[in-house]
């Protein structure tokens, strides 16, 4: 396997290379933007219409009063994690490949996490009030109920939203320094100016900021473990059959890191092409995220067959019953595509050949993702279709276009952020990569002159 | 607003597990210590569907149409469930979820349909209560399910994870659509409770405006809850009297002599049931196995076959 990136490189190279990304993408940057902006627009009016007219008109019932919203919401929420998994937990362990990609993969984060939010807010009936959830002192002595996982999830998520920020503007501050330094014009200059926080490049900057983002990062790694837990406790700590297990949180932690990394590699393969960063996103690197994901599809696909497996087993004939359900009512068209896409599309991830096939691999990501998409979907509504009480079975309900529009125009929003924050905020962590070229032209150096103990 | 404050606040609502004690009731508004139960009579039950009209009216509940209603977003606090097929047989052959399907699909008709009046089971330890975000729904010290529509955000989660579903969301503003009452529905909309807006929750509440006046007629009498004192409406317009209401406290009411005939007590692990396989006991809760400590008792049907 060749390097992660070339070792040749030029500090100064880099720095223009970056900098161009943030000036002149390829044409196609504001396709992807123009068509951004059209889907979350359809997402904009199908929530007026749920607003407006009340929350029928997505289609939910009253055995299914959960849908779609809830479903996307955790995929969202779980896109956010390997981001975090890039930049904190592979950070910590020196894991210099990811350096190139952390910082778009920490922006996803952020991004994916404020789409998430949005669904909390549509999912409600009367949205208007979404602040009676927030423990604020009031006149009328009331509390939200800390008892409630839903409860626990909204100040995960809070959390999680607000330290992801920091640490991702954190991690910046070194390259705004750089594009104040070499933007002289525009609202840009003033931009980077007050975000750059003084940032000089001292001895002593270099080292504060060394002991804070790794204070961060520290920080970070367990939210990004418990955020996902909690949202699985949403699920697990209900009395519902097929909800009621045990084994979610680090189901859904797995589902989560598996969807986040198959959410890179599309980014990555976009990112490459818009940017035309192909010297710095390179396929070695494509390589280790792709053998990454691949471990994690392993153990999301051997938790999901201990969940069949407890259910199974378990003697709890309504659990059961919702996993034949799952497996040949109704709903068995997307539960078999879920498995398809979940467990045996990322097999292609074995071909050596594959790892590096950059059309092939970006088909393999999405997949991933539908898959995954696919697996919340048939967490939340199975168990509302065929749940304890017979009487209460609905087999029938569909979603209707408005949710269905709202999920679809979630995508949309989530792409006209990142889009525009990779045109503001240099995508590629200039100064990492710098580190890179230096580590290993100090190690090549060594190497020539005979030296042991080489980087 | 200090933090001992937020707990006093707080814990004053939650009530501990019916297991461990009666809760902190505060007893002061009461003439005495209530529970609220019912019981309903399944061999008496014709499935006429009197009570659930009668809640509709008691309770202003809006009509949604036929449209609505088919997409399952009706609103019927009280609803009559109709079986066919002997339920003796399901249970025999509950042995896998597969027979469990065959058997609730199997139209049996021999012993003809079987009726159940599905309404809030008022469970003493409600999985609906814990989960509300905003605690919206609470546990009252007569034993009551309360909900607070003003409280509600409409997240839903109480009724995800109700296991009997019998909480109803308002999915569109009802009042404001034609066919909720029509003329001359409206004049007789109940001045005694409100009617609710779009994206909130509601549920059965024992008729709890007339629970509270017939509470605060006794207490100012200065004497117990008496039968009565208080009907629901279901219970008033049932015309073969199958449904029973009453405080389960006082051992002199309908309801704690029946419950105690049959063996049914509030906390399942208290019940002593006679294991005899011709006990003749009709009494049982619903889904009682999952330990909500339903308010509600329902009396078997009386086959002909088991006569």
């Amino acid at each position: 396997m060749g390097k992660d990136i070339r070792e040749d490189i030029a500090w100064a190279q880099i720095n223009k290379d970056v900098l161009a990304s943030v000036q002149s993408p390829r044409k196609l940057y504001w396709v992807i933007l123009f068509i951004a902006l059209a889907v979350f627009g359809v997402g904009i009016g199908c929530e007026v219409m749920n607003y407006r007219i009340g929350l029928g008109v997505s289609n939910m019932d009253n055995p299914h009063v959960w849908g779609l919203y809830i479903a996307t919401f955790i995929f969202w929420i779980g896109m956010s994690h390997s981001g975090t998994l890039l930049s904190a937990i592979l950070h910590l362990m020196h894991a210099d490949w990811r350096k190139p990609i952390y910082r778009f993969a920490e922006a996803m984060t952020t991004f994916s996490l404020m789409t998430a939010g949005l669904f909390v807010a549509v999912h409600l009936g009367r949205l208007w009030q979404i602040y009676y959830a927030l423990p604020y002192p009031n006149e009328r002595w009331t509390w939200p109920n800390f008892q409630s996982p839903l409860l626990w999830d909204a100040m995960a998520i809070f959390t999680y939203l607000s330290s992801s920020v920091i640490f991702l503007y954190i991690g910046s501050i070194p390259d705004l320094a750089i594009c104040r330094d070499n933007i002289q014009a525009g609202w840009r200059k003033k931009l980077y100016s007050i975000l750059s926080l003084g940032w000089e490049g001292t001895d002593r900057q270099w080292r504060n900021f060394r002991i804070t983002y790794m204070t961060v990062a520290c920080f970070l790694i367990p939210l990004a473990v418990s955020v996902h837990s909690i949202v699985a406790s949403d699920f697990a700590m209900s009395q519902q059959p097929g909800w009621h297990v045990t084994s979610f949180p680090p189901y859904f932690v797995a589902g989560a890191l598996y969807s986040g990394c198959a959410a890179i590699i599309t980014l990555f393969v976009i990112l490459r092409y818009v940017f035309k960063f192909e010297e710095y996103m390179t396929l070695p690197i494509l390589r280790k995220t792709v053998r990454l994901t691949f471990a994690i599809a392993m153990v999301w696909t051997y938790l999901n067959c201990i969940e069949f497996a407890s259910a199974w087993y378990g003697h709890s004939q309504a659990d059961k019953a919702v996993l034949i359900q799952k497996a040949t009512g109704p709903y068995a068209p997307f539960w078999w595509s879920m498995i398809f896409c979940g467990s045996v599309v990322p097999f292609a991830m074995m071909v050596k050949k594959w790892q590096v096939n950059i059309p092939i691999m970006f088909a393999v990501s999405l997949l991933l993702n539908l898959g995954m998409w696919l697996e919340r979907w048939m967490i939340v509504s199975p168990t509302f279709a065929h749940g304890y009480y017979p009487w209460s079975w609905d087999h029938d309900q569909w979603p209707s276009l408005v949710q269905w529009g709202i999920v679809f125009g979630s995508f949309g929003w989530f792409t006209l952020l990142f889009m525009v924050f990779c045109k503001i905020i240099p995508s590629v962590s200039m100064y990492e990569v710098k580190e890179m070229v230096y580590h290993r032209t100090l190690a090549k150096k060594k190497e020539e002159l005979g030296l042991e103990g080489g980087h | 607003m200090s933090v001992s404050n937020l707990l006093e606040n707080w814990s004053k609502y939650r009530h501990t597990h019916p297991l461990d004690d009666g809760g902190h009731a505060d007893w002061n508004a009461y003439p005495s210590p209530i529970k609220w139960a019912m019981s309903i009579d399944l061999d008496a039950c014709t499935g006429c569907n009197a009570c659930s009209v009668a809640c509709y009216a008691e309770n202003n509940l809006p009509v949604v149409g036929k449209d609505k209603y088919a997409h399952g977003q009706a609103m019927h606090w009280m609803r009559i469930e109709r079986y066919w097929g002997e339920p003796e047989k399901a249970i025999d052959e509950f042995d896998s979820a597969m027979n469990f399907q065959l058997v609730a699909q199997n139209f049996d008709v021999d012993q003809g349909a079987q009726f159940l009046p599905m309404l809030c089971q008022q469970c003493e330890a409600a999985p609906c209560e814990t989960v509300c975000p905003v605690g919206a729904t609470n546990h009252t010290e007569d034993g009551l399910n309360s909900q607070i529509y003003n409280r509600c955000i409409g997240s839903r989660y109480c009724s995800a994870n109700c296991p009997y579903k019998v909480r109803y969301f308002n999915w569109y503003s009802y009042p404001d659509q034609e066919h909720a009452w029509p003329e001359p529905l409206n004049q007789q909309l109940n001045p005694d409770l409100t009617v609710r807006t779009k994206g909130v929750m509601e549920k059965c509440t024992f008729c709890k405006q007339r629970t509270y006046t017939a509470r605060n007629d006794a207490k100012t009498e200065g004497r117990e809850i008496r039968d009565e004192d208080v009907q629901t409406a279901c219970q008033q317009a049932c015309p073969t009297g199958a449904i029973s209401f009453g405080n389960l406290f006082n051992p002199e009411s309908t309801v704690a002599k029946q419950w105690s005939a049959q063996q049914v007590d509030l906390v399942k692990e208290k019940q002593d049931k006679d294991g005899t396989p011709d006990n003749k006991l009709r009494g049982y809760r619903i889904l009682e196995e999952l330990r909500p400590f339903p308010s509600i008792m329902y009396l078997e049907r009386v086959r002909e076959s088991a006569v």
